[in-house]
């Protein structure tokens, strides 16, 4: 047995006594660096989700006609950390927090239903049918808050041109994503997934309504429905289905989920309407999200102040009935 | 504990219990009330009501737990008049925020929806104990009444529980834990009754 005497050991290696004293601070800061870092990778992965998204990280857009003009847009850090997504989570952050589960990649969209003939498109050849436009539009959810955001995408009309659907066809149904390792709330949230989405055939073709691929010239982030949505901005924000895998095309009007889920409350058209209150809150306001809260409150615009483009699709309807 | 220690221990609670408003302005001022501040600060007012609400009503039961800890009623009145007074901020809210002081619409808001009309209930309950809550009031009114009147507080914990669970939407669930603290709270003064009736009746037999 060797017992090294204590000259063994050079003086230079002797702990300096202030660390020695810190020895317990010093592993605390590590585990804590440790801990941020790991946490910073996770953090890094949703507030910048264009470094997981494998298409361009950014998108050549035009201008468009179409787009709202003289609004404050929403700023990104809101749009991509206030969202309504329920598959990751019902509080507003949950979805930045754990929409990094989404895999974007592959993704194919189903066409089905009465159409010439079912087609898949891939989401890479999806966003290159039709050259990419920048549209503003407003934003309102049926909660009453709002924003304003610069979405990237066309027309859903000239997808739906594309599809070949039949003159039967009078509704199109909108199916999002359904599966429960990426979308693990599925299982405790009780609502009837996929989530669904729908609206009739000439809203559908109307030109506002656009297929989206993305905000602020980038690529949506996951929370906000990547890899491609729909976005109908004179409809309540639920209507904007996310995450699309699917769209159907059918003769009667197909179920939608927040209307299954509370009939009394979420229409099939559910058009934003200041004087059609929901049965639990007043409509007539919104919240503007990102203003200060002494100036955040805002008059509701009648379907969401696209009247002058929307309005002769329900001339004869009685919108209160048709919530 | 003597009279001192309690003073004491006032000055202390009392600057405690403002630190969640504090939190607020100062969240307001660092514009940390995040994308939808509104929304923050009725959310924020209206979980300190219930919370002081619970804590109030808990110092029954507690008291009862040891005959020592009976000094904690001097301590009652100061936090269920800081439930009135986070109560009356989150009505504030709702007043100035929600409504710009539209004076028709809240009627209409408190005739046709429901959780309002749950709310301004609890918030009526705690104004009639807060105008009460002096000892003047004691006085005046007399241990009796006033006793009965104040019984208001099951009232008002029991409607904002429930204006909590007709604000938010179907599916959501979040309200279920302070109905079940509330649950608990009120159970133990019902076994607590019973308890006391039953050690009535024995007396009663005994003697």
């Amino acid at each position: 047995m060797i017992i090294r005497k204590p000259s063994y050991i050079p003086s230079s290696e002797i702990t300096p006594q202030s660390v020695y004293i810190n020895r317990r601070k010093f592993l605390a800061g590590a585990a804590a660096v440790g801990a941020a870092s790991l946490g910073a990778a996770r953090w890094l992965n949703v507030a910048h989700p264009q470094q997981t998204v494998q298409a361009d990280t950014k998108f050549t857009t035009i201008p468009s006609k179409y787009s709202s003009t003289g609004l404050t847009l929403t700023a990104y850090k809101d749009i991509t950390t206030y969202n309504n997504f329920y598959e990751f989570g019902t509080n507003k952050d949950d979805p930045s927090h754990n929409a990094w589960r989404l895999k974007t990649r592959p993704w194919s969209v189903k066409v089905s239903g009465l159409v010439k003939k079912q087609q898949v498109f891939d989401i890479d050849a999806l966003m290159k049918l039709r050259p990419m436009e920048e549209r503003i539009y407003r934003m309102r959810c049926v909660e009453a808050w709002s924003m304003v955001i610069p979405w990237a995408g066309y027309s859903l009309s000239e997808f739906i041109s594309q599809c070949e659907p039949l003159s039967s066809a009078r509704y199109v149904q909108f199916l999002s994503l359904e599966d429960n390792k990426q979308e693990p709330w599925i299982n405790s949230v009780d609502l009837h997934w996929p989530y669904s989405e729908g609206l009739r055939m000439d809203e559908a073709m109307h030109p506002l309504t656009l297929l989206t691929f993305g905000l602020y010239g980038q690529p949506l982030p996951n929370q906000d429905g990547a890899p491609v949505r729909i976005v109908v901005p004179w409809k309540y924000g639920f209507k904007s289905a996310k995450s699309i895998v699917e769209v159907r095309f059918v003769k009667d009007e197909p179920r939608t989920t927040w209307n299954e889920s509370a009939p009394g409350e979420y229409g099939f058209y559910s058009n934003v309407n200041p004087n059609v209150d929901h049965p639990r809150w007043s409509q007539k306001n919104e919240r503007v999200i990102g203003a200060a809260f002494w100036k955040a409150r805002q008059p509701t615009l009648m379907f969401n102040g696209y009247g002058d483009q929307v309005a002769s699709l329900y001339k004869g309807m009685d919108l209160r009935e048709n919530f | 504990m003597n009279n001192r220690s309690i003073v004491i221990l006032k000055f202390i609670a009392f600057p405690a219990c403002l630190v969640p408003l504090g939190v607020l302005v100062y969240r307001g001022f660092t514009n940390a009330l995040g994308p939808d501040p509104i929304a923050t600060i009725t959310h924020t007012t209206g979980f300190w009501t219930l919370y002081f609400l619970l804590i109030s009503l808990a110092i029954t039961p507690i008291r009862h737990l040891s005959s020592r800890l009976g000094r904690l009623i001097r301590f009652r009145r100061m936090l269920g008049l800081f439930a009135f007074f986070y109560g009356t901020l989150h009505l504030f809210t709702y007043v100035w925020l929600f409504s710009g002081w539209d004076v028709r619409a809240m009627v209409h808001d408190i005739a046709k929806r429901p959780f309002i009309t749950m709310g301004m209930l609890g918030w009526v309950c705690l104004l009639a104990l807060a105008a009460t809550s002096t000892t003047w009031a004691i006085r005046k009114m007399g241990g009796k009444r006033w006793q009965m009147l104040h019984r208001l507080i099951y009232v008002a914990a029991i409607a904002g529980v429930i204006h909590y669970w007709w604000i938010v939407k179907s599916g959501v669930l979040t309200p279920w834990k302070v109905t079940v603290v509330l649950a608990i709270l009120l159970l133990a003064r019902i076994v607590w009754s019973a308890k006391q009736a039953a050690r009535k009746r024995k007396v009663a037999v005994a003697a």
